[in-house]
């Protein structure tokens, strides 16, 4: 059953046309990886889905993107209400200035939840779900700063699944990491897909093949080929998409 | 060629850095060896001697009770530690009114023994007179010849530099004055500063913004005198009649003109420090379904707090060192404040007030560095807090 389904997207920065006429479904409780060469619109359209490009101006959307069946463009929607279902994990880790503890409640909070045995549970089970419980459980009181990068980012994952979002964006998770946080990362993604829909934006196309059930290839705004990640990499139908994934573009 | 140019500009510049580095450093040293030298003073006027007929028991006296006696506030001898025994003061000028002329000589030559023979006839006479015409000291006590204590300095309440025989320099009323005024300007400007500021940075749209930040910025370049000379035809005639007072100059028009002069400073560095705040910060919050508020207030707020406190520590600053505006609408009485609505005075408008009337190397004078000495180190210690503010680590 598809969760998320856009249909005819265009998306205009002011007169730049970034999305050009997109229609996708992305299933639930599958992963699919967005690749392509940077600016060609793939980071737009997964910012689409949680509204994130409401906070830059200038900008305009055509079509329609429904979650679970309801335009989330729509007039009756909330969109704090929407960006709990669908959380997002950015490219570079951002956590709060706050200790590691409260930077994964924060969400929980903000939320209205304000019974604490409540909130420490979700902690707990959501560090535990970012594979990071065990190197932070004796310092949960400390800063989010003193955590390595890859560490950041886990405490990310673990802040954006504290909510017990449906969807989880991920715009390039891993692209500020080595390669060791970047597996873990990859584990990690592997782990999450049994409870949620991930959506992931990569430049790493090893990663694209190694994480993901369906990926979509953009080029120049549009959406060039879409399907199952195996045929994408060994038999594609595009040439385009060819071109790129055996490196020839870039 | 080129390298002898390079090197001379490089010595150029450390040169440049030294000699400023040396002139501040001059300044303050200056401004300590003066302020210092008001403790060398003594406690009377100098080439002056007050005495008292032998038989009072009265050893000694502070220069405040010599004061309050000359001022006849106290009358009686029990009040400053002595006999029962009403206080006859006695100054120079009284000599003439006693004897006639023929009896004081042509040339007032006989001035000194007369000054002697009234104070060995009033038991309880206390006379303040020129060392010079009291050479003969048999049957007279002179007051033991103190240099000014710093705890009167210091912790002393009263502030009259040209009161004579014995001036007074308590600092606390200018010390109270000073600090009582900047509180209250905080008090005003933080809340409406804050609230600009969190306007400006997160509510209003790039246009307004670019049309607010320069006119804002634009306050911070007025000179302060404008500002007072507006607190004196505006202010406080407004506050004379809202709270219908004897006088409008008062501690609370001091404080609105400071609190409008420290709001650019606070309204800028604060909202730069807002702006600061990271884009992915408002966007991981937003992301986790906060809404604008609670990101402001749990995430921008929270990051950029150092920002903001430096900013109003920078505003407690301006306000602590202003002087015209506030030596302008508060109507500089050297008293301790009671009521913000009482006219105060500030020890920048002190100096600024006094300094031209003191004689130079005088008590006076020298008192006047000792303020700018205690504004230097109230200053310091405000740019000190800025920098550990600003240097905390998140």
């Amino acid at each position: 059953m598809e969760i998320i389904k856009a249909q005819h997207v265009n998306f205009y920065y002011g007169s730049f046309h970034a999305l050009k006429d997109i229609s996708m479904e992305i299933e639930e409780k599958s992963v699919v990886a967005f690749i392509g060469p940077s600016g060609c619109g793939k980071s737009t359209f997964l910012r689409l889905f949680n509204r994130m490009n409401d906070l830059i101006p200038k900008t305009r959307l055509e079509g329609q993107i429904l979650i679970n069946g309801q335009d989330i463009y729509g007039k009756n929607i909330q969109v704090d209400q929407l960006r709990k279902e669908v959380g997002m994990v950015f490219q570079r880790p951002n956590p709060f200035p706050k200790s590691i503890y409260e930077n994964v409640a924060y969400g929980l909070k903000v939320n209205g939840i304000k019974n604490q045995d409540v909130i420490e549970e979700r902690v707990v089970e959501s560090l535990k779900g970012a594979a990071l419980w065990d190197e932070v459980k004796d310092k949960l009181k400390k800063s989010a700063y003193a955590l390595s990068g890859g560490q950041q980012q886990r405490l990310c994952i673990a802040r954006a699944m504290a909510v017990s979002p449906q969807i989880l964006l991920m715009d390039e998770p891993a692209s500020a990491l080595d390669p060791i946080s970047t597996a873990k990362i990859e584990e990690l993604i592997r782990e999450l897909k049994k409870q949620v829909t991930i959506v992931i934006v990569t430049h790493n196309m090893q990663q694209a093949s190694r994480v993901s059930d369906k990926t979509a290839f953009f080029y120049m705004g549009e959406m060039v080929e879409y399907g199952r990640t195996k045929d994408i990499f060994t038999n594609p139908e595009k040439e385009a998409t060819q071109n790129y994934i055996t490196g020839r573009f870039g | 060629m080129k390298k002898i140019l390079e090197q001379s500009v490089k010595y150029l510049f450390t040169a440049s850095g030294f000699i400023t580095s040396f002139i501040i450093l001059l300044i303050i040293f200056f401004l300590f060896s003066e302020g210092a030298g008001l403790f060398r003073n003594h406690i009377i006027d100098d080439g002056y001697v007050v005495a008292l007929n032998k038989s009072n028991p009265v050893n000694t006296l502070s220069a405040n009770q010599i004061k309050e006696i000359f001022d006849e506030d106290i009358t009686n001898w029990q009040e400053a530690g002595g006999e029962d025994e009403p206080i006859q003061v006695f100054r120079l000028s009284d000599l003439l009114s006693i004897y006639s002329e023929e009896e004081l000589g042509s040339e007032y030559e006989h001035a000194g023994s007369k000054i002697k023979e009234t104070i060995l006839q009033n038991e309880g006479i206390i006379a303040f007179v020129p060392k010079s015409l009291l050479t003969d000291t048999e049957g007279i006590k002179t007051m033991p010849d103190q240099t000014i204590p710093v705890k009167d300095v210091l912790a002393g309440t009263e502030w009259f530099p040209t009161a004579t025989p014995s001036p007074l320099f308590g600092i606390l009323p200018l010390l109270a004055g000073t600090l009582w005024v900047s509180f209250f300007a905080i008090l005003i400007a933080l809340p409406f500063g804050l609230c600009v500021s969190i306007y400006m940075s997160e509510i209003a749209s790039e246009k307004v913004r670019n049309v607010l930040k320069p006119v804002i910025e634009l306050l911070n370049g007025i000179p302060s005198v404008v500002y007072g000379f507006f607190g004196l035809i505006v202010i406080v005639p407004f506050l004379q009649q809202l709270f219908n007072l004897p006088v409008g100059e008062s501690g609370l028009a001091g404080s609105l003109v400071l609190a409008i002069m420290a709001l650019p400073t606070i309204v800028t560095v604060a909202e730069d420090a807002m702006r600061n705040c990271p884009r992915s910060m408002r966007e991981a919050s937003l992301a986790l379904g906060a809404n604008k508020w609670q990101t402001i207030y749990k995430v921008v707020i929270p990051y950029s707090i150092s920002g903001i406190t430096s900013g109003i520590v920078l505003g407690i600053g301006r306000a602590v060192g202003e002087t015209m505006a506030v030596l302008m609408v508060t109507g500089n009485a050297a008293v301790m404040p009671t009521s913000i609505l009482e006219p105060l005075r500030t020890i920048p408008a002190t100096i600024a007030a006094e300094l031209g009337e003191a004689p130079t190397g005088e008590a006076h004078y020298q008192s006047l560095f000792l303020l700018g000495v205690i504004l230097f180190f109230i200053t310091l210690f405000i740019n000190l807090s800025v920098e550990y503010i600003s240097s905390r680590k998140r």
